[in-house]
Parts: C-alpha cells; structure tokens; sequence
C-alpha cells in the first residue's frame, strides 16, 4: 500500500490524518481525566479507609494497590507499543508512530514505579529491597528495553524515518520479551530453590480485590489520558517541525 | 489516618513515590503540551503562507 | 546462490584486508579476561568458580566492540544502497555480513578461549564445556548486535546506543551459555543455548533489513 492512494474518507482513514484525530479525540480529553480523577479518589478510600489488613501480611497488603496496577501497565503499555509498531510497519498509518512515540516513556516510568513499589513491598515481607527473583529481574529488564528505546527516539533527527525503525525493535523486543522472562525463571529458581513469594490469586478475598480493581481501572484510564494528551503534543511538534522548515527553507530562497 | 501497623513507613512511602512519579509525569506532560502549543502557535503567527494546520505537507 | 556466495567473499575480503581489527578483536577479549583477576585476588578457587561468567562476559564485550563495521562502512561510503538494488534480497545479504561476522569475530574468540581458560584455573571439563557454549552462543549474540547495528546504522552516533538496546536482549544468552557451563542442568541449557541461536540467526537478517531499507528510504 503506497502513501499516496486515493484517500477514501471512512473512519480508519480519518482517524490517520492526524489533524483529524486532534479534533476528534480533544473531547475525550476532560471526560478522561475526571474518570481517572474519581476511579483514584474512589480506589484510594477504599485502598486505606475500607479494606482489611491481610492476615499474614499485615498492612503491607495495601501497597499491592499501587504495585499491580503498574506492573500491569508496565506490560500494558509495551503490547500498546506493539500494537502501534505493527500499525507502522503494515499499514504506515501515521499517528501509530505517534503512539509509540508517546508510549515510550510512559512505560518506562510504570516500570519504574513497579520496580519501587516491589522493592518496598518485599523490604518488610522478604527482609529485602531487592531480590533477583524471576519476576522482579525480567521487569528490570523490561525497563532497561523502554529506556533503550526512549533513548533511540532522542537519538534521531528524523521522526518520520525513526517510526519504522523503531517499529522493527520494538517488535524484535516483543518477541524476545518472554524469552527473556523464561530464561531469567530458569536461572533464578535454579539459585534460589525455594520461591519467596507465591503469588495467591484466585484465594483472595473480596475485601482486597475490590480496592485491588478500581486502582487497576484508575491506572490504566490514567495511562490512556496522558498518552491521549502526549500523542496531540506529538502531532503539535511535528507539525512545529514542519513549520520550522519552511520557514528556513522561505528565508534562504 | 488509620493505623498502618509496624510497616507504615515502607506503604507511606511506596504511595507518596507513586505520586511524586505520577505529578512528574502529569506536570511535564503539560508543561510539554503548553510549550509546544505556544511554539506552534508563534510559528503559525510567522508563517508567510498561514495555511491551515490540518493540511499542512511536508 | 552465486551472488550470495560473492557476497560473502566480498565480505570475507573486506573484513580480513584490516587484519588489525581481529588482532584487537581476540587481544580485547584477553585484556578484558585477564584484568579481571586483578579486581577479585589471584584466589585460584574463586577464579574458578567465576571463570564462566568471565569469559561470557569477555566475550559479549568484544562482540559489541565489533559491530561497528558490520554496515556502518558500507553505509557511509553508499554500497547499502547499492546493495538494495541488487537482485539479491536484501535479508540474504544481511545474512551474508551476519555470516562473515561471526567468522571473523566469534571464531577468534573461541581460538583465544585456551589462553583465557589457563589464567583463570579453569580445568579441562569446564573448559570443555565453553568451547561448546560459546560456539553456540555466539551466533545468537552476532545476530541481536546485527540487529542493534542495524538499527542504530543511520544516527550519526550510533555506536554509542547500539549497546543499550543490545544488552536487554542478550541477557538470555548469558544466562544459557554461562548455564551449559556451571549449572547441574547444563545439557538443558546448552539445548536452551542452541535453540536461541537458531531463532535468532532466523529472525535477524529480516530483522535487520527491514530496518536497514526503512533508514535508507
């Protein structure tokens, strides 16, 4: 499919005008932002107001309500990424560069905050701010992969160009992902034979998972606002790109 | 406040390091926002053309 | 095929006309191997439990010291985009370059293992063991830094990033190759090792030239 076919007006070519989608997807904006403002209100209360202390971990329990919402964005984001990566590379449609542009480093601080709250979580239930358990390790990995590509985003000068290439790492890591959770599993229970920390799913009760939901919602609606505003702050500088161009390109003609 | 048992310390701070993380990332996504904006908005004051923004072509 | 074999000699002629570079190459891996001792003590048990992950280390350093010349020569003097015309697919000349790099850098290294196996204590069944891991590590470790090389080939200062994406990706290949030395479950890691190899040399010459073709438009 080559850039210059015929543009037929449905939604999916709309959408790929990124004039468009600023005019479109500015409405959204407010709405976005008091869900997500109510969802942390909401999640907060009940997080240190209305729920239990855990019966062996105390209240500790209470800081799950911040850990796993980011380190479910924390692998949210990078299948957001991917999805824009493919987005790029088959289709070339232009504001996917824009989201995985934006999504970069909005992944890289949910993996850090992720990282932080587990240090602190395990400091008081293992004994340790750090342990090179399996899950822990593959995270650190995954925030050195965002910052690696936060940093290839700084490194080009040209966007346009920088998209698909980036999109080809993006999906190279995408693959390499699990591979790297695998063999991190492998090697860590082959050191530590006894796994400290088990994670008990289904055998929570609902006092917890209620508070544990709504912080999982109030992430994840915040994540999709500040992407929303980074994505129009991106379609804004390069169109200042554009008009620093031929401007220069006016005042030496 | 409610008693947070003997780990206070550790759940405090986890929660205000989630916040300080999220101002920062709300407060630069703005401030982002507003000086690209005013950029944009300078430049399209100096464009020569002042064509519209949605059709403008590399 | 022909072409593909020209190809490679190309490359082989290029990369060995600078003999230099594999010199470097193999006395990098030494000095990075030898000056490690200097750090811990000259504690010939320890040297022995670590030398694994010395060498791996060694080794994954002078595999990223090499991938500047993998495409940045030819990008700047424009053969990339001459390659892309040519009726050869540009995946199989990335695999051509993928080839003759590990030639001329992994099968040094492995040459230079013995050196680096005597100053570390290590004995004849671990030492074994590596030449088996790293001959089939290595491939895998060539083929993510031509990804990373590949990638990196058109910003200016490239050589400075490509590490920074490369490391990431290679953690699983440290952690197979030093396995199928030391570990109890060492044939599993070396079947590990292998597999990893052979989906990466598979997944980098496309990998790579999709990057490649998209720096060059």
């Amino acid at each position: 499919m080559t850039a210059d076919t015929e543009p037929k007006l449905n939604w999916w070519n709309r959408l790929a005008n990124p004039g468009q989608f600023v005019a479109w997807t500015t409405p959204l904006l407010w709405p976005l932002t008091i869900l997500t403002a109510v969802l942390f209100v909401l999640g907060l209360w009940f997080a240190f107001f209305n729920s239990p202390a855990d019966y062996q971990m105390g209240d500790t329990v209470r800081i799950m309500y911040v850990h796993v919402p980011n380190a479910w964005l924390s692998q949210f984001v990078y299948a957001t990424m991917s999805v824009s990566a493919l987005g790029t590379l088959v289709w070339r449609h232009p504001m996917a560069d824009v989201s995985m542009k934006a999504a970069a480093p909005l992944g890289a601080l949910f993996t850090a905050l992720a990282l932080f709250t587990g240090a602190l979580w395990g400091r008081p239930t293992w004994g340790t701010f750090w342990e090179w358990d399996g899950r822990m390790t593959s995270t650190l990995v995954l925030l050195l992969i965002y910052l690696g590509l936060v940093a290839l985003w700084r490194a080009f000068d040209d966007q346009l160009r920088a998209a698909r290439i980036i999109a080809v790492f993006t999906l190279v890591g995408a693959i390499n992902i699990p591979i790297i959770k695998f063999s991190v599993d492998w090697w860590s229970t082959l050191h530590q034979p006894a796994s400290v920390f088990r994670p008990d799913g289904p055998r929570m009760p609902g006092s917890i998972l209620v508070p544990l939901f709504v912080m999982f919602f109030a992430f994840t609606f915040l994540f999709l606002t500040l992407h929303l505003k980074a994505m129009h702050t991106e379609v804004k500088r390069r169109r200042v790109m554009t008009l620093k161009r031929r401007l220069a390109q006016g005042g030496s003609a | 406040m409610i008693d947070l048992g003997p780990h206070a310390v550790f759940i405090v701070w986890a929660y205000v390091g989630v916040a300080l993380g999220i101002a920062g990332l709300i407060g630069w996504t703005l401030f982002d926002a507003r000086r690209t904006a005013s950029e944009l908005s300078q430049l399209e004051a100096r464009d020569p053309r002042r064509q519209r923004p949605a059709d403008a072509t590399p | 095929m022909s072409a593909f074999a020209a190809m490679l000699r190309r490359e082989l002629r290029l990369s060995l006309r600078g003999g230099g570079d594999v010199l470097t190459l193999v006395l990098f891996f030494i000095i990075v191997g030898a000056i490690v001792p200097f750090a811990v003590g000259p504690d010939r048990t320890l040297l022995a439990a670590i030398a694994p992950g010395i060498v791996w280390i060694a080794a994954f350093l002078a595999m990223l010291l090499g991938l500047e010349r993998l495409f940045r020569p030819d990008h700047e003097d424009g053969a990339l985009v001459l390659l892309r015309q040519a009726e050869l697919p540009l995946s199989a000349i990335v695999a051509a370059k993928l080839i003759v790099h590990w030639l001329v850098s992994a099968v040094p290294l492995l040459l230079a293992t013995p050196v680096l196996a005597v100053l570390l204590a290590m004995d004849l069944d671990s030492f074994g063991r590596t030449m088996i891991s790293l001959a089939l590590g290595t491939p895998a470790l060539a083929a993510f830094g031509a990804i990373g090389a590949a990638v990196t080939v058109s910003i200016r200062r490239g050589g400075l990033i490509a590490p920074i994406l490369i490391a990431p990706l290679s953690i699983p290949v440290l952690i197979f190759g030093v396995g199928s030395i030391t570990s109890p479950q060492s044939s599993a890691a070396t079947l590990f090792l292998a597999a990893l190899s052979l989906m990466a040399l598979a997944l980098a010459p496309f990998a790579a030239a999709l990057a490649i073709s998209s720096a060059e438009d």
